[in-house]
């Protein structure tokens, strides 16, 4: 069995509406040094067998939405 | 005309669908489910707005990739009519039959409320009944911030395919008239064959003097127009 993490995040040129008000919250909180956050998601894949090509293929056909959206795959140790 | 109202797992403005077509305009519709693979007897086909599949993923992710969708894409490719209200407007995003994404509103709120809106294209099937001046529809919606990059926007402005955008009541582009912050204050789009009209507002919810406005009727009186 192997484990995947795929990593999806917004693109960098998109403005981050929930990150930027989590920012400010950080902010508010004492946290001065805050200067941008950035909200992704994590979802982690359990597999029979691995192979990136398809662990690719799920991400352009469900996982990520390439208009938006970029995302890294990782195998877990 | 038979309209396929398509029920997800979560849709929840099925029921108002149905209601305003049926009953506000007198057009034959009838449900059908995400898992149907035929809809053959049926002319065109209204995603309803709600929260399919719980919002997983993406708005509207799992839905598009529902077994319906093979028809609903057959409905477009044939140049029936194919409309997608609020969380129908997401899934035909997702499902690549409108260009472009619907992020989080810039407010970060839900918001709830009637705007007003200023038709853009004039020659759509969906489009033809829609007067000049402003028209009042309810919006509700926490994901409606239409985005898209530039060479997309730049094509939909030439082609003429932005059905809708959000204006004051004296039809003025103003930044308080925008509740979501669209680019271009884009409120619906319609696709390059101008039969698949993707759009926030609820013209569902604006089909009867009872619940506050008809206006939504000059949009959805287009499928009493269709001929099977």
């Amino acid at each position: 069995m192997t484990t995947v993490r795929v990593t999806v995040t917004l693109k960098p040129s998109l403005l981050d509406s929930a990150g930027r008000t989590v920012a400010g919250s950080l902010v508010k909180l004492g946290f001065d040094e805050v200067k941008d956050v950035r909200i992704g998601k994590v979802i982690r894949l359990q597999l029979e067998t691995y192979d990136e090509a398809r662990v690719r293929a799920m991400c352009d056909k469900l996982l990520a939405n390439p208009v938006i959206e970029d995302y890294t795959i990782e195998v877990e140790p | 005309m038979r309209v396929a109202v398509v029920r997800f797992p979560g849709s929840n403005c099925d029921q108002d669908a149905l209601h305003s077509l049926r009953d506000d305009l007198g057009i034959a519709a009838d449900y059908a489910w995400h898992e149907d693979r035929d809809l053959s007897g049926f002319d065109a086909v209204f995603l309803p707005g709600g929260f399919s599949y719980g919002d997983y993923l993406r708005c509207g992710a799992i839905a598009s990739r529902a077994p319906i969708l093979d028809e609903v894409r057959r409905f477009a490719r044939e140049g029936r009519p194919v409309i997608g209200v609020c969380n129908g407007f997401q899934v035909l995003c997702e499902a690549g039959l409108l260009p472009g994404a619907l992020m989080r509103n810039l407010s970060e709120k839900f918001v709830c409320k009637t705007v007003w809106l200023q038709a853009g294209n004039r020659t759509s099937l969906w489009m033809r009944g829609v007067p000049d001046r402003p028209i009042s529809i309810p919006i509700a919606h926490g994901e409606g911030r239409y985005l898209c990059d530039q060479d997309t926007l730049k094509r939909l402005q030439d082609d003429d395919r932005v059905a809708f955008r959000y204006v004051d009541r004296e039809g003025r582009r103003t930044p308080e008239a925008n509740p979501n912050g669209s680019i271009d204050d884009i409120a619906g789009i319609l696709n390059e064959g101008g039969n698949v009209l993707g759009m926030m507002p609820h013209p569902e919810r604006a089909t009867s003097e009872l619940l506050g406005g008809t206006d939504g009727r000059t949009i959805l009186s287009a499928l009493s127009a269709v001929r099977a």
